[in-house]
């Protein structure tokens, strides 16, 4: 192939010179303005409950359902709160859910694929079939049913779906391990005698970043509308915990009496943190497939 | 296009005869010419120049090698003439096939010229449908452009699989291209590129990745068709005895310019650029071990990095004196060739035994 | 100067993937200091009986001993591995994957030295200097990452690495065949460099007979998994005895040099090869 075609991709180049500021840049202003609300949400979920302007746990049902004023900008919800202010308080159940899930799934996930990818033979046979059987839980029948067992809460929905994901995660990576395993530097290491275990840890797994990144960064997105389905069916975060779901679901008897805005609001933070997560993950995706080439 | 072009009637296409040689434009003008060709790309955010002021000749039925390292700019120009650059490239100067520009052409005048000017690649694989079979690839060109009926189309192409010696030739159209070996697939390239009967075929390194004798077979299959078909040639190729052995005339190229060319016989005895007569000396001798190999010092350069204000290859060159780094030598004729060394003339003659 | 010391032997060697015979009953000897050219095309078994020398590829039937030693079967313990790293090593033929590419020339090699050696941080910055400065890379380089080396800075790279194990065999598998000519020079020159100042035995994989000339002794010639010719490179070069190593060498392209084609060979003959050459 020419060298000068393929030193003319513009966008790897950026990534290529610059480290993640340079991964930053060359996902484009899309991806600059999901990485911006990601910041954003993330910040707000540490000092969410700080920041808020108003108590967002004292019902005042005298003010229940109030709209806009100058003072409250989002008005009030069912109980009286200033809705602002739940939002703000509210990141950070929404947020850390999500961050359970992905950090499960992925750990889990990454390991199998990596361990099978290296063995391959019967180990990766049996353990793909395992996979494929979990592959039939929807993540949200195996949440129901971890609350019904374990009662509801966000620890026992968000194992659930991290259980669930993994199997995802574990076919996406094995590719990749597979793709790594195969190269001739690993060759050059097992001819060397470094064990598996060090090639895998320090070889494989880092060279799968940029992919695993990506992953992550979508899985994201996905866990939080299944954690705030969860949360609106009840099994999720409990109130009075201030969180999205839950907002929506016990905001929405306000939607049929003509008050939608504190249903509304929730609603709308929740799908605009699980846009930029799906595109900024997809956007890093991209890159990880250029790069990979 | 000139007179007597075959595209106008639909061919009745029994076995090619002598007589239906290559259309020869008229006035003696050589079948492809290129003069003073520059082509930028966008590089890293800046236009680069990939070929500089290249100029190179191809007469009808004649074979011409085109020999460099990498980024020697070969590849670049065999698809700046088969016009296949990348989106975003500036192409300057001239290429005539058949007595017209072709640089601007586009729409049905663009297939028709590829029609008569063929590429074949390094890596078949690459450059094939997997999910196709060799049938359908190789008579799409005939039954698209040409009009020729499909029981028309899968004959010839069975007929030119056998003269390329695949045998069971109807059996393998209906293969796929994993069915088969690299060494089949690049014959199967070549008969797809013949089917048009063009008047030039392109052949970028087509058996760089063919094991040594397979590859003496491929040339010796494309040797024989030449002949048949009158088929001029730009063979290119890192492996200058490759080229000064099967074409009539080599071309060397480095650093997105061309540095000589030589009829092939005289390359190595008689070269007219010190970067041609190092790189033969580079090469280990397949009769005699040396004590170590005439190694050129450095790397080669690719185009881009090329300055324009001296010879490319003087920080590397053994003569180099301070004229080379005043200026890029022009391209100069001598003893039928060219070279781009501003001391040949005086060089000549020293340059293959300085490096014995 | 190789001595009588028979640094490698392989008797009887044989490998099968299913019904593929790869590799039949191969048989040869190295002697220490010395350099052994295998060579042959696509399908002929080479890159196999390099795979499995180095463990990469377990032997069907017959012998591998390697610096008096049984290497046979796969290594059983890490520490066994470890030990036959010391003794046989590979370089790998394609530039641009045999490096680990998040990995700097230094880092790489001093992570070998951590693994066979017991040396302190002062001693392993000592030997990366001197390896690096033995295949040629200055320190700008040995600091760079592989995406920023061209291909045959990065062979000397890997060269350097296998070289770290301190081995007493080292395997070329078509090392510089992917490398532009005046490059392949100056590595060539390298290795045989190499070879006078650290008395390692080569292995050199190759098609390329003028490459095989030119660094090494003794050649065997491989066709279909069979050895057909072996003996003195010179010898086999110049006076081919086999058929196939005549085609062989009729078949390198020189001045006044006409190809023939063959009369025509049933489709078998141009199957694909095993799943390595």
């Amino acid at each position: 192939m020419s060298t000068a075609i393929g030193m003319a991709s513009r966008r790897v180049q950026a990534r290529t010179r610059g480290g993640s500021l340079g991964l930053l840049r060359s996902t484009g202003i899309a991806g600059l303005v999901s990485a911006a609300v990601i910041a954003v949400a993330t910040v707000l979920a540490v000092f969410g409950p700080l920041v808020a302007p108003y108590n967002p746990d004292l019902p005042s049902l005298g003010q229940a359902f109030i709209g806009p004023t100058g003072a409250h900008i989002l008005g009030f919800d069912f109980e009286g709160r200033d809705v602002l202010s739940r939002l703000l308080a509210g990141a950070q159940s929404s947020m850390i859910g999500p961050l359970a899930v992905v950090a499960g799934a992925m750990a889990l996930g990454t390991l199998i694929a990596v361990v099978t990818a290296w063995r391959q033979g019967p180990v990766d046979t049996v353990v793909s079939s395992g996979l494929d059987i979990l592959f039939a839980f929807p993540g949200i029948l195996l949440a129901v049913l971890a609350a019904a067992i374990f009662g509801a809460g966000l620890t026992a929905a968000s194992v659930a779906l991290a259980i669930a994901y993994m199997p995802y995660v574990a076919r996406v990576l094995r590719g990749a391990a597979l793709r790594e395993r195969g190269q001739p530097y690993v060759a050059a290491l097992e001819v060397q005698g470094a064990s598996g275990t060090s090639i895998c840890l320090r070889h494989i797994i880092p060279n799968m970043l940029p992919l695993i990144v990506a992953q992550a960064t979508i899985m994201f997105g996905w866990a939080m509308v299944d954690l705030a389905a969860i949360s609106f069916l009840g099994l999720g975060v409990q109130p009075p915990t201030p969180n999205w779901g839950v907002m929506i679901s016990e905001n929405e008897p306000g939607i049929l009496q003509g008050y939608p805005l504190p249903a509304l609001a929730a609603g709308l933070c929740i799908v605009g943190v699980v846009i930029a997560f799906n595109v900024l993950g997809e956007r890093l995706f991209e890159q990880a497939q250029a790069a990979s080439r | 296009m000139s007179g007597g072009s075959r595209l106008n009637s639909l061919p009745d296409r029994g076995a090619p005869s002598e007589g239906q040689a290559v259309t020869v434009p008229a006035g003696g003008e050589p079948l492809l010419s290129v003069k003073n060709l520059t082509v930028l790309l966008p590089v890293e955010t800046r236009e680069r120049a990939v070929l500089r002021d290249v100029c190179l000749d191809i007469s009808a039925g004649e074979a011409v090698g085109l020999v460099g390292e990498s980024g020697s700019g070969k590849s670049m120009t065999a698809r700046a003439i088969d016009r296949l650059l990348p989106k975003g490239a500036q192409v300057q100067g001239q290429i005539r096939f058949a007595g017209s520009d072709v640089t601007g052409l586009a729409g049905s005048q663009l297939r028709a010229y590829r029609n008569r000017v063929a590429m074949i690649f390094q890596d078949p694989r690459a450059h094939v449908n997997p999910v196709r079979r060799i049938g359908d690839f190789m008579t799409e060109a005939l039954r698209t452009n040409l009009g020729v009926s499909g029981t028309d189309a899968s004959r010839q192409a069975a007929d030119m699989l056998s003269q390329v010696g695949i045998e069971d030739a109807q059996r393998r159209l209906h293969q796929y291209p994993h069915e088969l070996s690299g060494g089949m697939l690049q014959r199967v390239m070549i008969a797809a590129a013949l089917l048009t009967e063009p008047a030039l075929l392109l052949a970028d390194e087509p058996t760089t990745a063919l094991d040594v004798t397979t590859q003496a077979e491929v040339m010796a299959i494309l040797d024989e068709l030449r002949g048949r078909y009158g088929l001029a040639m730009l063979f290119i190729t890192h492996d200058l005895e490759l080229a000064a052995a099967i074409c009539d005339r080599t071309i060397v190229m480095y650093a997105g310019q061309v540095v000589e060319v030589r009829r092939s016989e005289l390359l190595h005895s008689d070269p007219l650029h010190p970067y041609t007569a190092a790189l033969a000396a580079a090469r280990p001798d397949i009769g005699q071990k040396a004590a170590r190999l005439r190694a050129i010092p450095g790397r080669p350069l690719s185009a881009f990095e090329a300055p324009a204000t001296e010879c490319a290859f003087a920080p590397r060159c053994r003569f180099a004196e301070d004229a080379c780094h005043e200026a890029v030598p022009p391209l100069t004729e001598l003893d039928g060739g060219l070279s781009r060394c501003v001391r040949v003339t005086e060089l000549r003659g020293q340059l293959e035994a300085a490096h014995a | 100067m190789p001595s009588d010391n028979i640094v490698l032997e392989v008797s009887g060697l044989r490998k099968e993937f299913g019904s593929l015979v790869a590799v039949d009953d191969v048989t040869f000897a190295i002697p220490s200091g010395g350099s052994l050219a295998i060579v042959g095309e696509s399908g002929s078994g080479k890159t196999t009986i390099a795979r499995m020398i180095v463990g990469l590829e377990r032997a069907t039937r017959g012998t591998i001993t390697a610096c008096g030693r049984d290497r046979s079967r796969p290594a059983r313990s890490a520490r066994d591995r470890r030990h036959r790293g010391r003794e046989v090593q590979i370089v790998f033929q394609d530039p641009y994957t045999s490096l680990d590419p998040r990995q700097t020339a230094e880092r790489a090699i001093d992570e070998i030295l951590r693994l066979h050696h017991g040396f302190d941080a002062d001693r392993r910055q000592a030997r990366i200097e001197q390896l690096t400065d033995l295949v040629g890379l200055d320190s700008r380089q040995a600091r760079a990452l592989p995406r920023a080396l061209s291909g045959g800075q990065r062979q000397r790279v890997a060269i350097a690495r296998a070289l770290a194990a301190e081995p007493q065999i080292l395997i070329l598998d078509e090392s510089v065949a992917a490398l532009d000519v005046s490059i392949q020079a100056q590595v060539l020159n390298l290795l045989a460099d190499i070879r006078d100042e650290t008395s390692v035995s080569y292995i050199l994989i190759s098609h390329d007979l003028a490459v095989v000339r030119q660094l090494t002794d003794e050649a065997i010639v491989m066709y279909r998994g069979q050895l057909v010719e072996q003996g003195p490179t010179a010898q086999v070069l110049d006076d081919p005895q086999h058929p196939y190593t005549q085609r062989l060498r009729a078949s390198v392209p020189r001045p006044g040099w006409k190809p023939t084609r063959r009369p025509q060979e049933s489709p078998r003959a141009e199957q694909k090869g095993g799943p390595h050459g």
